[in-house]
């Protein structure tokens, strides 16, 4: 069976500056994949260049055989893969319930995930519809980038950072989230620098730095001191 | 009762200024552009109905109502065709190739029609007035006021009540995740440009009605359009029409002062209110 998101020898730049050195990844379906690294391995710009808001230099993304790296970020999302964006990137000019529904813009006919469905996935969300987006807590502002990226009802869901400055007991709240996702068809890329949370979440891992992946495995074959070595860049052996 | 009267006439005024402006304020709220060739595009308009309705016969009422399509279609083409490939970090560029198209405007009115001033023969309804206890109203301008009140009425309800208006704000805030949602920042402009070009036209039909119009009227309608826009808060349509209001009754009650002081009062009344609020009267929050 082919993979259901097949990405090879993918560059990418930013001008001169080459962020990413051939990144290959596979993803499955109803897999949850875990890409750790630290502060500028690329992990972002791997989401961003999949996505199309970076440009793709060379290789092929690849979704259930179509190719994507040739598309605008509006076809590519249209293909299947939506992304929760680094820091959220909520509209400030809508509400909660704006901001969702903006999700479903592309979307073509029904799927799983509706308004009702997200709002039972985070209840908080309904209580707050009327609310200016930006006005949320943290946590509950992710809970609506989140949901506005599943409006989309996505084949492949990117996550960029989700726990990034939120509190321990707001992250869990959110992962908590992720079975429910995984449980609608959906797969998931996430992209975290909190080591603990992504293990526990993913199926696989990636490591990444400097514009490589330089480790992978299932977190239960991978040694805690071969990802940290890989995470900090410590040679092995 | 002097001052009542021009007050009135004045914020009829103001209606005109906020047609003039609205189309201004829609853009500039959406991407971020100034179009300085708003005005003439209105004036081009005026001559579009005029042409419409001396080619059929007829009334302009009617033949503005005929304008609309090719009006919404020519903003698109020219947003699609031009104004997407300026936009971008840099407010230089939109603002050169507007001004370079204000020009082009201005000449190519000038070779077909020559500088001879025009007025849109709108009929009796012209010279009517309705009696409201001591003030007399035009018909003509209380209809001007009337349209600008639905069509901000109108934008607003697109802007906060509908899809297409929610890719609009979403566009504006930030057009790189609108983009992750599926939206195509360059069609969203292009409808925006054309929503734009189509209030122009309803502004184009009651400068035309109210007074003479030559290829060269374009940049002072932009000019008091600007200055709406600028006395409403960036952005906010309501405060675009409290803009037009502002220097419609600030250039009645200049006049009635004295007949030389009208189009000083309204760039008076300008500068007075960015002295005192510079970011307008109803300023967007999140700017």
């Amino acid at each position: 069976m082919s993979a259901l998101l097949q990405v090879t020898g993918l560059t990418a730049h930013y001008g001169d500056f080459q962020a990413l050195f051939g990144v290959d990844l596979t993803l499955d379906q109803g897999q949850t994949l875990a890409i750790i690294g630290a502060n500028g391995a690329g992990k972002t710009t791997l989401m961003r260049a999949i996505t199309g808001i970076a440009r793709v230099t060379g290789g092929s993304v690849l979704l259930d055989g179509q190719r994507l790296d040739r598309m605008a970020a509006p076809e590519i999302l249209h293909a299947g893969v939506a992304m929760v964006p680094e820091g959220r990137r909520l509209f400030p000019s809508l509400t909660v319930e704006e901001n969702l529904r903006i999700g479903a813009h592309a979307r073509q006919g029904s799927g799983f995930w509706t308004l009702p469905r997200i709002h039972d996935l985070f209840p908080v969300l309904r209580d707050r519809r009327d609310h200016p987006a930006t006005a949320l807590s943290g946590g509950q502002q992710q809970m609506v980038a989140i949901g506005r990226a599943l409006m989309a009802n996505p084949r492949v869901l990117l996550c960029d950072e989700l726990s990034l400055g939120l509190a321990p007991v707001v992250i869990r709240e959110i992962y908590a989230a992720f079975p429910a996702i995984r449980d609608s068809g959906t797969a998931i890329v996430v992209v975290e620098q909190d080591i603990g949370q992504a293990l526990k979440v993913a199926t696989r891992v990636h490591c990444m730095m400097e514009g490589r992946i330089t480790l992978s495995g299932a977190p239960a074959d991978l040694g805690r001191e071969a990802i940290h070595d890989a995470y900090f860049g410590v040679r092995q052996g | 009762m002097i001052w009542l009267d021009t007050l009135i006439q004045g914020l009829m005024l103001g209606g005109l200024y906020a047609l003039f402006a609205a189309g201004l304020s829609l853009v500039f709220g959406i991407m971020r552009l100034v179009n300085l060739a708003h005005g003439d595009l209105i004036v081009l308009g005026a001559y579009l109905i005029l042409g419409i309705g001396t080619a059929t016969g007829l009334n302009p009422l009617l033949a503005a109502a005929l304008a609309l399509p090719p009006m919404f279609a020519l903003g698109w083409l020219l947003q699609t065709a031009l104004l997407n490939r300026v936009l971008g970090e840099d407010i230089l560029p939109p603002l050169l190739v507007t001004f370079g198209l204000s020009v082009v405007i201005q000449n190519t009115l000038l070779m077909g029609f020559s500088a001879d001033s025009r007025k849109l023969p709108i009929g009796p309804v012209e010279a009517q007035s309705l009696a409201l206890g001591p003030v007399n109203l035009g018909v003509m301008p209380l209809v001007t006021f009337g349209s600008a009140v639905a069509v901000v009425f109108g934008l607003n309800r697109l802007f906060y009540r509908t899809a297409l208006g929610r890719a609009f704000r979403a566009t504006s805030d930030d057009p790189v995740t609108a983009q992750l949602m599926g939206i195509r920042p360059q069609r969203v402009f292009a409808v925006a440009t054309g929503i734009a070009l189509v209030v122009a036209t309803i502004a184009a039909l009651y400068l035309g009605a109210r007074a003479n119009f030559d290829p060269s009227t374009g940049p002072a309608r932009l000019l008091y359009a600007f200055e709406a826009v600028i006395i409403g808060g960036l952005g906010s349509l309501w405060g675009t029409l409290a803009g037009g209001m502002v220097i419609g009754v600030a250039q009645a009650l200049g006049a009635a002062l004295n007949p030389e002081w009208q189009i000083l009062a309204g760039h008076l009344a300008f500068v007075a209110v960015l002295l005192l609020r510079p970011r307008g009267l109803f300023p967007r929050a999140n700017d």
